[in-house]
Protein backbone atom coordinates (compact mmCIF):
# COMPACT_ATOMS: atom_id res chain seq x y z
CA UNK A 1 0.00 0.00 0.00
CA UNK A 2 0.89 3.63 0.18
CA UNK A 3 2.77 3.13 3.48
CA UNK A 4 6.02 3.10 1.54
CA UNK A 5 5.58 6.45 -0.14
CA UNK A 6 4.61 8.14 3.14
CA UNK A 7 7.84 7.13 4.84
CA UNK A 8 9.51 10.47 4.33
CA UNK A 9 6.62 12.48 5.66
CA UNK A 10 6.00 13.41 9.27
CA UNK A 11 2.28 13.80 8.68
CA UNK A 12 0.17 12.89 5.67
CA UNK A 13 -3.57 13.20 5.20
CA UNK A 14 -5.53 11.83 2.26
CA UNK A 15 -9.14 12.95 1.74
CA UNK A 16 -9.80 13.15 5.46
CA UNK A 17 -13.41 13.73 6.48
CA UNK A 18 -14.65 14.54 9.98
CA UNK A 19 -18.28 15.01 10.93
CA UNK A 20 -19.83 16.13 14.25
CA UNK A 21 -23.41 14.96 13.90
CA UNK A 22 -24.68 16.67 10.75
CA UNK A 23 -21.90 19.22 10.65
CA UNK A 24 -19.07 18.30 8.33
CA UNK A 25 -16.00 20.02 9.73
CA UNK A 26 -13.37 18.44 7.49
CA UNK A 27 -14.50 17.75 3.91
CA UNK A 28 -11.64 15.95 2.29
CA UNK A 29 -8.39 17.38 3.57
CA UNK A 30 -5.16 16.50 1.77
CA UNK A 31 -2.04 17.60 3.55
CA UNK A 32 1.60 16.61 3.62
CA UNK A 33 4.15 17.82 6.11
CA UNK A 34 7.73 16.71 5.68
CA UNK A 35 10.09 15.81 8.47
CA UNK A 36 11.88 18.69 10.15
CA UNK A 37 9.64 21.34 8.64
CA UNK A 38 7.42 23.89 10.30
CA UNK A 39 3.89 24.10 8.92
CA UNK A 40 1.48 26.85 9.90
CA UNK A 41 -2.22 26.24 9.40
CA UNK A 42 -4.19 29.47 9.11
CA UNK A 43 -7.78 30.27 8.35
CA UNK A 44 -10.94 31.83 9.74
CA UNK A 45 -12.50 30.38 12.90
CA UNK A 46 -14.68 27.38 12.14
CA UNK A 47 -12.58 26.47 9.13
CA UNK A 48 -11.61 23.14 10.77
CA UNK A 49 -7.96 23.84 11.53
CA UNK A 50 -8.15 22.91 15.24
CA UNK A 51 -10.14 19.79 14.37
CA UNK A 52 -7.45 18.86 11.87
CA UNK A 53 -4.81 19.05 14.59
CA UNK A 54 -6.94 17.05 17.02
CA UNK A 55 -7.44 14.35 14.37
CA UNK A 56 -3.68 14.02 13.91
CA UNK A 57 -3.38 13.30 17.63
CA UNK A 58 -6.54 11.14 17.70
CA UNK A 59 -8.39 13.32 20.16
CA UNK A 60 -10.98 13.06 17.39
CA UNK A 61 -11.51 10.04 15.15
CA UNK A 62 -11.90 10.55 11.42
CA UNK A 63 -14.77 9.05 9.44
CA UNK A 64 -13.27 8.86 5.98
CA UNK A 65 -9.85 9.09 4.41
CA UNK A 66 -6.41 8.06 5.63
CA UNK A 67 -4.02 9.66 8.06
CA UNK A 68 -0.39 8.72 8.61
CA UNK A 69 1.91 10.00 11.34
CA UNK A 70 5.58 9.14 10.98
CA UNK A 71 4.69 6.77 8.12
CA UNK A 72 2.31 4.80 10.35
CA UNK A 73 -1.40 4.57 9.58
CA UNK A 74 -3.25 6.22 12.46
CA UNK A 75 -6.26 4.90 14.40
CA UNK A 76 -6.90 1.85 12.24
CA UNK A 77 -5.03 -1.08 10.77
CA UNK A 78 -5.60 -2.76 7.46
CA UNK A 79 -5.83 -6.51 7.24
CA UNK A 80 -7.04 -8.61 4.30
CA UNK A 81 -8.87 -5.73 2.71
CA UNK A 82 -10.64 -4.65 5.90
CA UNK A 83 -10.00 -1.80 8.32
CA UNK A 84 -9.93 -2.50 12.05
CA UNK A 85 -9.98 0.28 14.67
CA UNK A 86 -7.04 0.17 17.05
CA UNK A 87 -7.68 -0.59 20.73
CA UNK A 88 -7.09 2.30 23.21
CA UNK A 89 -3.70 0.91 24.23
CA UNK A 90 -2.30 1.13 20.70
CA UNK A 91 -3.92 4.54 20.17
CA UNK A 92 -2.13 5.74 23.31
CA UNK A 93 1.14 4.37 21.95
CA UNK A 94 0.64 6.11 18.59
CA UNK A 95 0.01 9.38 20.40
CA UNK A 96 3.56 9.25 21.77
CA UNK A 97 4.83 10.37 18.37
CA UNK A 98 3.06 13.71 18.83
CA UNK A 99 3.34 16.31 21.56
CA UNK A 100 0.35 18.58 21.88
CA UNK A 101 0.11 22.15 23.13
CA UNK A 102 -3.40 23.47 23.78
CA UNK A 103 -4.87 26.92 23.50
CA UNK A 104 -5.85 26.89 27.19
CA UNK A 105 -2.59 25.26 28.36
CA UNK A 106 -4.46 22.49 30.24
CA UNK A 107 -1.71 22.11 32.81
CA UNK A 108 -2.58 19.67 35.59
CA UNK A 109 -3.81 22.15 38.20
CA UNK A 110 -2.97 20.00 41.23
CA UNK A 111 0.68 19.53 40.29
CA UNK A 112 3.63 21.89 40.31
CA UNK A 113 5.31 22.87 37.04
CA UNK A 114 7.96 20.21 37.64
CA UNK A 115 5.39 17.52 38.47
CA UNK A 116 3.47 18.42 35.32
CA UNK A 117 6.57 17.79 33.19
CA UNK A 118 7.56 14.60 35.06
CA UNK A 119 4.14 12.94 35.17
CA UNK A 120 4.07 11.28 31.74
CA UNK A 121 7.75 10.21 31.50
CA UNK A 122 7.48 8.49 34.90
CA UNK A 123 3.91 7.20 34.56
CA UNK A 124 3.77 6.23 30.89
CA UNK A 125 7.34 5.67 29.75
CA UNK A 126 8.47 4.32 33.15
CA UNK A 127 11.59 6.48 33.13
CA UNK A 128 13.35 6.19 36.54
CA UNK A 129 12.40 9.09 38.81
CA UNK A 130 15.88 10.58 39.20
CA UNK A 131 16.38 10.52 35.44
CA UNK A 132 12.96 12.09 34.80
CA UNK A 133 13.69 14.75 37.40
CA UNK A 134 16.92 15.75 35.67
CA UNK A 135 15.20 15.73 32.27
CA UNK A 136 12.30 17.84 33.54
CA UNK A 137 14.54 20.40 35.24
CA UNK A 138 16.57 20.62 32.05
CA UNK A 139 13.44 21.20 29.94
CA UNK A 140 12.05 23.82 32.32
CA UNK A 141 15.43 25.54 32.07
CA UNK A 142 15.21 25.49 28.29
CA UNK A 143 11.84 27.27 28.34
CA UNK A 144 13.26 29.76 30.85
CA UNK A 145 11.35 28.58 33.90
CA UNK A 146 14.03 26.90 36.03
CA UNK A 147 13.17 29.24 38.90
CA UNK A 148 9.46 28.43 38.76
CA UNK A 149 9.72 24.62 38.90
CA UNK A 150 7.93 24.33 42.24
CA UNK A 151 5.08 26.70 41.47
CA UNK A 152 1.54 25.61 40.75
CA UNK A 153 -0.07 26.64 37.44
CA UNK A 154 -2.34 29.07 39.30
CA UNK A 155 0.77 30.95 40.42
CA UNK A 156 2.13 31.37 36.90
CA UNK A 157 1.21 33.84 34.17
CA UNK A 158 -0.44 32.58 30.99
CA UNK A 159 2.82 32.81 29.08
CA UNK A 160 4.67 30.86 31.77
CA UNK A 161 1.94 28.21 31.87
CA UNK A 162 2.13 27.76 28.12
CA UNK A 163 5.91 27.37 28.31
CA UNK A 164 5.47 24.68 31.00
CA UNK A 165 2.96 23.00 28.67
CA UNK A 166 5.57 23.00 25.89
CA UNK A 167 8.16 21.49 28.26
CA UNK A 168 5.62 18.89 29.34
CA UNK A 169 5.00 17.83 25.73
CA UNK A 170 8.73 17.78 24.96
CA UNK A 171 9.40 15.52 27.97
CA UNK A 172 7.97 12.59 26.01
CA UNK A 173 10.50 13.30 23.20
CA UNK A 174 7.89 13.45 20.43
CA UNK A 175 8.77 13.38 16.73
CA UNK A 176 6.20 16.07 15.97
CA UNK A 177 4.88 18.98 18.00
CA UNK A 178 1.29 20.09 17.46
CA UNK A 179 0.33 23.60 18.57
CA UNK A 180 -3.36 24.52 18.75
CA UNK A 181 -3.52 28.33 18.77
CA UNK A 182 -0.87 28.45 21.50
CA UNK A 183 -0.95 32.22 21.92
CA UNK A 184 -4.66 32.95 21.43
CA UNK A 185 -5.51 32.87 25.14
CA UNK A 186 -2.58 35.07 26.13
CA UNK A 187 -2.40 38.75 27.01
CA UNK A 188 -0.64 40.55 24.13
CA UNK A 189 2.52 41.25 26.13
CA UNK A 190 2.95 37.53 26.91
CA UNK A 191 2.70 36.28 23.32
CA UNK A 192 6.35 37.04 22.55
CA UNK A 193 7.86 34.77 25.21
CA UNK A 194 5.90 31.75 23.94
CA UNK A 195 6.73 32.44 20.28
CA UNK A 196 10.37 32.78 21.32
CA UNK A 197 10.37 29.23 22.74
CA UNK A 198 8.67 27.98 19.57
CA UNK A 199 11.25 29.70 17.37
CA UNK A 200 14.04 28.00 19.33
CA UNK A 201 12.29 24.66 18.90
CA UNK A 202 12.00 25.21 15.15
CA UNK A 203 15.66 26.18 14.95
CA UNK A 204 16.45 22.85 16.67
CA UNK A 205 14.87 21.06 13.71
CA UNK A 206 11.64 19.92 15.38
CA UNK A 207 8.77 19.06 13.05
CA UNK A 208 5.95 21.42 13.99
CA UNK A 209 2.33 21.86 12.95
CA UNK A 210 1.08 25.19 14.25
CA UNK A 211 -2.50 26.40 14.07
CA UNK A 212 -2.15 30.11 14.59
CA UNK A 213 -3.31 33.64 13.87
CA UNK A 214 0.25 34.97 14.28
CA UNK A 215 1.01 35.78 10.65
CA UNK A 216 4.35 37.32 11.64
CA UNK A 217 5.43 34.04 13.19
CA UNK A 218 4.25 32.14 10.12
CA UNK A 219 6.23 34.43 7.81
CA UNK A 220 9.44 34.27 9.86
CA UNK A 221 9.49 30.67 11.06
CA UNK A 222 7.23 28.48 8.93
CA UNK A 223 8.45 26.58 5.89
CA UNK A 224 4.95 26.08 4.54
CA UNK A 225 1.63 27.79 5.16
CA UNK A 226 -1.68 26.01 4.65
CA UNK A 227 -4.81 28.13 4.37
CA UNK A 228 -8.01 26.35 5.35
CA UNK A 229 -11.58 27.43 4.82
CA UNK A 230 -14.85 25.53 5.21
CA UNK A 231 -13.16 22.22 5.91
CA UNK A 232 -10.68 22.06 3.04
CA UNK A 233 -7.15 23.28 2.39
CA UNK A 234 -7.78 26.09 -0.07
CA UNK A 235 -4.22 27.10 -0.75
CA UNK A 236 -0.79 26.05 0.44
CA UNK A 237 2.81 26.75 -0.34
CA UNK A 238 6.09 28.21 0.85
CA UNK A 239 5.34 30.59 3.73
CA UNK A 240 6.82 33.81 2.36
CA UNK A 241 5.44 33.62 -1.14
CA UNK A 242 1.96 32.53 -0.04
CA UNK A 243 1.65 35.26 2.54
CA UNK A 244 3.09 37.94 0.26
CA UNK A 245 1.27 36.89 -2.87
CA UNK A 246 -1.82 34.73 -2.23
CA UNK A 247 -3.40 33.29 -5.38
CA UNK A 248 -6.83 32.37 -4.14
CA UNK A 249 -9.49 35.03 -3.56
CA UNK A 250 -10.50 33.62 -0.14
CA UNK A 251 -6.88 33.65 1.02
CA UNK A 252 -6.53 37.25 -0.13
CA UNK A 253 -9.69 38.28 1.74
CA UNK A 254 -8.60 36.48 4.92
CA UNK A 255 -5.10 37.96 4.91
CA UNK A 256 -6.42 41.46 4.19
CA UNK A 257 -8.57 41.24 7.32
CA UNK A 258 -5.54 40.47 9.43
CA UNK A 259 -3.63 43.54 8.31
CA UNK B 1 4.60 78.36 45.89
CA UNK B 2 1.51 80.57 45.67
CA UNK B 3 -0.06 78.30 43.05
CA UNK B 4 0.49 75.28 45.30
CA UNK B 5 -1.35 76.99 48.14
CA UNK B 6 -4.34 77.61 45.95
CA UNK B 7 -4.58 73.83 45.39
CA UNK B 8 -4.30 72.99 49.11
CA UNK B 9 -7.30 71.39 50.91
CA UNK B 10 -10.07 73.60 52.19
CA UNK B 11 -8.86 75.70 55.18
CA UNK B 12 -11.87 74.72 57.31
CA UNK B 13 -10.18 71.33 58.03
CA UNK B 14 -7.93 71.71 61.05
CA UNK B 15 -4.83 69.55 61.30
CA UNK B 16 -5.34 66.10 62.86
CA UNK B 17 -8.91 65.85 61.62
CA UNK B 18 -8.47 62.77 59.44
CA UNK B 19 -11.02 60.03 58.57
CA UNK B 20 -9.11 57.57 60.75
CA UNK B 21 -9.99 59.71 63.77
CA UNK B 22 -13.65 60.06 62.84
CA UNK B 23 -16.25 58.95 65.41
CA UNK B 24 -17.52 55.46 64.36
CA UNK B 25 -21.18 54.68 63.67
CA UNK B 26 -22.96 53.44 66.80
CA UNK B 27 -24.68 50.02 66.70
CA UNK B 28 -27.26 49.90 69.52
CA UNK B 29 -28.91 46.85 67.93
CA UNK B 30 -25.73 44.81 68.37
CA UNK B 31 -25.67 45.54 72.08
CA UNK B 32 -29.31 44.55 72.46
CA UNK B 33 -28.65 41.28 70.61
CA UNK B 34 -25.60 40.53 72.78
CA UNK B 35 -27.63 41.06 75.96
CA UNK B 36 -30.39 38.78 74.66
CA UNK B 37 -27.89 36.02 73.81
CA UNK B 38 -26.24 36.34 77.25
CA UNK B 39 -29.56 36.09 79.09
CA UNK B 40 -30.66 33.07 77.08
CA UNK B 41 -27.30 31.32 77.64
CA UNK B 42 -27.66 31.87 81.37
CA UNK B 43 -31.18 30.43 81.28
CA UNK B 44 -29.98 27.38 79.32
CA UNK B 45 -27.09 26.89 81.74
CA UNK B 46 -29.52 27.10 84.67
CA UNK B 47 -31.93 24.64 83.06
CA UNK B 48 -29.23 22.05 82.37
CA UNK B 49 -25.98 22.35 84.28
CA UNK B 50 -27.60 23.68 87.45
CA UNK B 51 -30.58 21.35 87.14
CA UNK B 52 -30.41 18.54 89.76
CA UNK B 53 -32.82 16.45 87.65
CA UNK B 54 -30.19 16.17 84.90
CA UNK B 55 -28.37 13.94 87.42
CA UNK B 56 -24.89 14.80 86.24
CA UNK B 57 -23.42 12.39 88.76
CA UNK B 58 -25.03 9.49 86.90
CA UNK B 59 -23.80 10.91 83.59
CA UNK B 60 -20.25 10.90 84.93
CA UNK B 61 -20.71 7.42 86.32
CA UNK B 62 -21.79 5.92 82.99
CA UNK B 63 -19.64 7.98 80.58
CA UNK B 64 -16.91 5.30 80.57
CA UNK B 65 -19.13 2.36 81.46
CA UNK B 66 -17.86 -0.83 79.70
CA UNK B 67 -21.24 -1.42 78.08
CA UNK B 68 -21.33 2.16 76.72
CA UNK B 69 -17.74 1.86 75.44
CA UNK B 70 -18.59 -1.46 73.75
CA UNK B 71 -21.56 0.25 72.10
CA UNK B 72 -19.30 3.13 71.03
CA UNK B 73 -16.85 0.67 69.47
CA UNK B 74 -19.70 -0.94 67.54
CA UNK B 75 -20.93 2.45 66.34
CA UNK B 76 -17.43 3.38 65.15
CA UNK B 77 -16.91 -0.02 63.50
CA UNK B 78 -20.20 0.24 61.62
CA UNK B 79 -19.43 3.82 60.54
CA UNK B 80 -15.98 2.90 59.23
CA UNK B 81 -17.09 -0.28 57.42
CA UNK B 82 -20.24 1.27 55.95
CA UNK B 83 -18.33 4.32 54.72
CA UNK B 84 -15.60 2.09 53.25
CA UNK B 85 -18.21 0.09 51.32
CA UNK B 86 -19.97 3.31 50.35
CA UNK B 87 -16.85 5.07 49.07
CA UNK B 88 -15.39 2.17 47.08
CA UNK B 89 -18.68 1.02 45.60
CA UNK B 90 -19.85 4.61 45.10
CA UNK B 91 -16.75 5.47 43.08
CA UNK B 92 -17.22 2.35 40.96
CA UNK B 93 -20.88 3.22 40.33
CA UNK B 94 -19.94 6.82 39.47
CA UNK B 95 -17.38 5.65 36.90
CA UNK B 96 -19.92 3.13 35.56
CA UNK B 97 -22.48 5.92 35.13
CA UNK B 98 -20.02 7.74 32.90
CA UNK B 99 -19.15 4.62 30.88
CA UNK B 100 -19.59 4.54 27.12
CA UNK B 101 -21.37 1.19 27.40
CA UNK B 102 -25.11 1.98 27.64
CA UNK B 103 -25.84 -1.24 29.54
CA UNK B 104 -23.25 -0.46 32.22
CA UNK B 105 -24.50 3.12 32.42
CA UNK B 106 -28.09 1.99 32.86
CA UNK B 107 -27.13 -0.55 35.51
CA UNK B 108 -25.44 2.18 37.54
CA UNK B 109 -28.45 4.45 37.10
CA UNK B 110 -30.82 1.70 38.27
CA UNK B 111 -28.64 1.07 41.31
CA UNK B 112 -28.75 4.72 42.36
CA UNK B 113 -32.48 4.87 41.67
CA UNK B 114 -33.29 1.75 43.69
CA UNK B 115 -31.21 2.52 46.76
CA UNK B 116 -32.23 6.15 46.94
CA UNK B 117 -35.92 5.40 46.65
CA UNK B 118 -36.31 3.01 49.61
CA UNK B 119 -36.11 4.00 53.30
CA UNK B 120 -32.83 2.93 54.86
CA UNK B 121 -34.64 1.24 57.72
CA UNK B 122 -36.45 -0.99 55.20
CA UNK B 123 -33.13 -1.87 53.55
CA UNK B 124 -31.63 -2.80 56.94
CA UNK B 125 -34.54 -5.08 57.78
CA UNK B 126 -34.44 -6.53 54.27
CA UNK B 127 -30.78 -7.58 54.56
CA UNK B 128 -31.43 -8.91 58.05
CA UNK B 129 -34.28 -11.13 56.80
CA UNK B 130 -32.54 -12.04 53.51
CA UNK B 131 -32.51 -15.69 54.54
CA UNK B 132 -36.28 -15.78 54.10
CA UNK B 133 -35.93 -15.00 50.36
CA UNK B 134 -32.67 -16.79 49.63
CA UNK B 135 -32.09 -19.58 52.13
CA UNK B 136 -28.68 -20.41 50.66
CA UNK B 137 -25.96 -18.41 48.93
CA UNK B 138 -23.35 -20.12 46.82
CA UNK B 139 -20.23 -19.62 44.78
CA UNK B 140 -20.22 -21.22 41.36
CA UNK B 141 -21.24 -20.82 37.73
CA UNK B 142 -24.37 -18.66 37.32
CA UNK B 143 -27.37 -20.95 36.71
CA UNK B 144 -24.88 -23.85 36.82
CA UNK B 145 -23.25 -25.96 39.51
CA UNK B 146 -22.27 -24.37 42.84
CA UNK B 147 -18.90 -25.15 44.43
CA UNK B 148 -19.55 -23.79 47.89
CA UNK B 149 -22.93 -23.20 49.47
CA UNK B 150 -23.59 -21.11 52.58
CA UNK B 151 -26.57 -21.00 54.85
CA UNK B 152 -27.73 -17.39 54.43
CA UNK B 153 -28.89 -16.99 58.02
CA UNK B 154 -25.39 -17.95 59.21
CA UNK B 155 -23.54 -15.83 56.63
CA UNK B 156 -25.59 -12.67 57.13
CA UNK B 157 -24.99 -11.88 60.78
CA UNK B 158 -26.40 -8.72 62.32
CA UNK B 159 -23.15 -6.87 61.60
CA UNK B 160 -23.06 -7.99 57.96
CA UNK B 161 -26.68 -6.98 57.54
CA UNK B 162 -25.96 -3.58 59.07
CA UNK B 163 -22.81 -2.97 56.97
CA UNK B 164 -24.60 -4.09 53.79
CA UNK B 165 -27.68 -1.99 54.54
CA UNK B 166 -25.77 1.16 55.49
CA UNK B 167 -22.95 0.75 52.95
CA UNK B 168 -24.99 -0.10 49.86
CA UNK B 169 -27.32 2.81 50.49
CA UNK B 170 -24.39 5.15 51.12
CA UNK B 171 -22.83 4.03 47.82
CA UNK B 172 -25.84 5.33 45.91
CA UNK B 173 -25.39 8.81 47.38
CA UNK B 174 -21.60 8.70 47.15
CA UNK B 175 -21.87 7.80 43.46
CA UNK B 176 -23.63 11.08 42.78
CA UNK B 177 -21.09 13.03 44.82
CA UNK B 178 -18.16 11.44 42.99
CA UNK B 179 -19.87 11.99 39.64
CA UNK B 180 -20.31 15.67 40.47
CA UNK B 181 -16.62 15.80 41.36
CA UNK B 182 -15.53 14.19 38.09
CA UNK B 183 -17.81 16.52 36.11
CA UNK B 184 -16.20 19.50 37.85
CA UNK B 185 -12.84 18.70 36.21
CA UNK B 186 -12.57 20.35 32.80
CA UNK B 187 -12.46 18.28 29.62
CA UNK B 188 -9.08 19.82 28.82
CA UNK B 189 -7.53 17.93 31.74
CA UNK B 190 -8.67 14.58 30.28
CA UNK B 191 -7.39 15.59 26.84
CA UNK B 192 -4.04 16.79 28.13
CA UNK B 193 -3.56 13.43 29.85
CA UNK B 194 -4.58 11.44 26.78
CA UNK B 195 -2.37 13.56 24.52
CA UNK B 196 0.57 12.52 26.70
CA UNK B 197 -0.18 8.88 25.95
CA UNK B 198 -1.84 8.04 29.29
CA UNK B 199 -4.44 5.29 29.37
CA UNK B 200 -7.98 6.36 30.31
CA UNK B 201 -7.59 4.60 33.65
CA UNK B 202 -4.35 6.41 34.37
CA UNK B 203 -5.91 9.77 33.46
CA UNK B 204 -8.73 9.05 35.90
CA UNK B 205 -6.47 7.97 38.74
CA UNK B 206 -3.67 10.52 38.40
CA UNK B 207 -5.29 13.58 36.86
CA UNK B 208 -9.05 13.64 37.30
CA UNK B 209 -9.84 12.06 40.67
CA UNK B 210 -7.21 14.05 42.63
CA UNK B 211 -8.72 17.26 41.29
CA UNK B 212 -12.27 16.03 41.80
CA UNK B 213 -11.44 15.45 45.48
CA UNK B 214 -11.72 19.16 46.17
CA UNK B 215 -15.39 18.98 45.25
CA UNK B 216 -15.91 15.50 46.72
CA UNK B 217 -14.45 15.87 50.23
CA UNK B 218 -16.88 18.39 51.83
CA UNK B 219 -20.06 16.42 51.02
CA UNK B 220 -18.34 13.12 51.92
CA UNK B 221 -17.42 14.66 55.29
CA UNK B 222 -21.06 15.52 55.63
CA UNK B 223 -22.16 11.98 54.88
CA UNK B 224 -19.58 10.48 57.25
CA UNK B 225 -20.92 12.60 60.09
CA UNK B 226 -24.43 11.74 59.04
CA UNK B 227 -23.49 8.03 58.90
CA UNK B 228 -22.16 8.09 62.47
CA UNK B 229 -25.60 9.08 63.68
CA UNK B 230 -27.53 6.97 61.18
CA UNK B 231 -25.90 3.84 62.62
CA UNK B 232 -28.31 4.33 65.55
CA UNK B 233 -30.92 2.83 63.22
CA UNK B 234 -29.37 -0.62 63.71
CA UNK B 235 -31.38 -0.94 66.87
CA UNK B 236 -34.13 -2.33 64.58
CA UNK B 237 -31.96 -5.39 64.00
CA UNK B 238 -30.89 -5.49 67.66
CA UNK B 239 -27.23 -4.61 67.22
CA UNK B 240 -25.64 -3.30 70.43
CA UNK B 241 -24.47 0.14 69.23
CA UNK B 242 -23.96 3.23 71.38
CA UNK B 243 -27.62 4.24 71.56
CA UNK B 244 -28.79 0.65 72.10
CA UNK B 245 -26.31 0.30 74.98
CA UNK B 246 -27.64 3.48 76.61
CA UNK B 247 -31.19 2.23 76.19
CA UNK B 248 -30.33 -1.15 77.65
CA UNK B 249 -28.93 0.51 80.76
CA UNK B 250 -31.76 2.97 81.31
CA UNK B 251 -34.38 0.26 80.82
CA UNK B 252 -33.02 -1.19 84.07
CA UNK B 253 -32.09 1.88 86.15
CA UNK B 254 -34.72 4.20 84.63
CA UNK B 255 -32.18 7.05 84.35
CA UNK B 256 -33.24 7.91 80.78
CA UNK B 257 -32.05 11.50 80.55
CA UNK B 258 -28.56 10.92 82.05
CA UNK B 259 -27.90 7.97 79.72
CA UNK B 260 -29.18 9.78 76.67
CA UNK B 261 -26.84 12.61 77.72
CA UNK B 262 -23.96 10.11 77.83
CA UNK B 263 -24.76 8.96 74.29
CA UNK B 264 -25.11 12.57 73.13
CA UNK B 265 -21.73 13.50 74.62
CA UNK B 266 -20.01 10.69 72.74
CA UNK B 267 -21.72 11.54 69.42
CA UNK B 268 -20.71 15.20 69.81
CA UNK B 269 -17.13 14.24 70.65
CA UNK B 270 -16.75 11.94 67.61
CA UNK B 271 -18.33 14.47 65.26
CA UNK B 272 -15.89 17.10 66.53
CA UNK B 273 -12.96 14.80 65.77
CA UNK B 274 -14.38 13.98 62.32
CA UNK B 275 -14.77 17.69 61.55
CA UNK B 276 -11.11 18.30 62.35
CA UNK B 277 -10.07 15.35 60.17
CA UNK B 278 -12.20 16.71 57.32
CA UNK B 279 -10.53 20.13 57.55
CA UNK B 280 -7.15 18.47 57.32
CA UNK B 281 -8.10 16.39 54.28
CA UNK B 282 -9.58 19.45 52.55
CA UNK B 283 -6.32 21.33 53.00
CA UNK B 284 -4.37 18.43 51.53
CA UNK B 285 -6.42 18.46 48.33
CA UNK B 286 -6.50 22.24 47.99
CA UNK B 287 -2.90 22.26 46.71
CA UNK B 288 -2.69 24.20 43.45
CA UNK B 289 -5.91 26.12 44.01
CA UNK B 290 -5.32 29.84 43.42
CA UNK B 291 -2.64 30.87 45.87
CA UNK B 292 -2.48 27.71 47.98
CA UNK B 293 0.86 25.93 47.88
CA UNK B 294 1.78 22.83 49.78
CA UNK B 295 4.07 24.68 52.18
CA UNK B 296 1.32 27.14 52.94
CA UNK B 297 -1.07 24.24 53.47
CA UNK B 298 1.34 22.77 56.00
CA UNK B 299 1.89 26.09 57.72
CA UNK B 300 -1.82 26.69 58.05
CA UNK B 301 -2.38 23.26 59.54
CA UNK B 302 0.45 23.92 62.00
CA UNK B 303 -0.96 27.27 63.13
CA UNK B 304 -4.34 25.67 63.51
CA UNK B 305 -2.85 22.96 65.72
CA UNK B 306 -0.94 25.48 67.83
CA UNK B 307 -3.95 27.69 68.36
CA UNK B 308 -5.97 24.77 69.67
CA UNK B 309 -7.28 23.53 66.34
CA UNK B 310 -10.46 25.53 66.00
CA UNK B 311 -11.73 29.05 66.37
Amino acid sequence: MSDTDTGNHAVRLEAVHKRFGDVEVLRGVDLTISRGSVACVIGPSGSGKSTLLRCINQLETIQRGRLWVGGELVGVRERQGRLYRLPPKLVARQRLRCGMVFQNFNLFAHMTALENVMEAPVGVKKVPKTEALALSRDLLGKVGLAKHADKYPSQLSGGQQQRVAIARALAMSPEIMLFDEPTSALDPELVGEVLEVMRALAADGMTMVVVTHEIGFARDVADTVHFMDEGVVVEEGPARSLLADPRHQRTKTFLSHLR
Amino acid sequence: MPTRESQAPSPSLTTGMEPENAIPVRHPGRWAAAVAVAVMSAMLWNATVNNPRMEWAIVGQYLFDPQILAGLRMTLLLTVLAMAVGLVLGTVVAVMRMSENPLVRTAAQLYVWLFRSTPLIVQLLFWFYLAAVMPTLGLGIPFGPEWITFDTSLLISQITAAVLGLGLCEAAYTAEIVRAGILSVSKGQFEAGEALGMSPRRVLARIVLPQAMRVIVPPIGNSTISMLKTTALVLVIALPDLLTAAQAIYSQNLAQIPLLTVATAWYVFIVTVLTLVQNRIERKFSAGVAGVTRSRVRRRTLTAALSGGFR
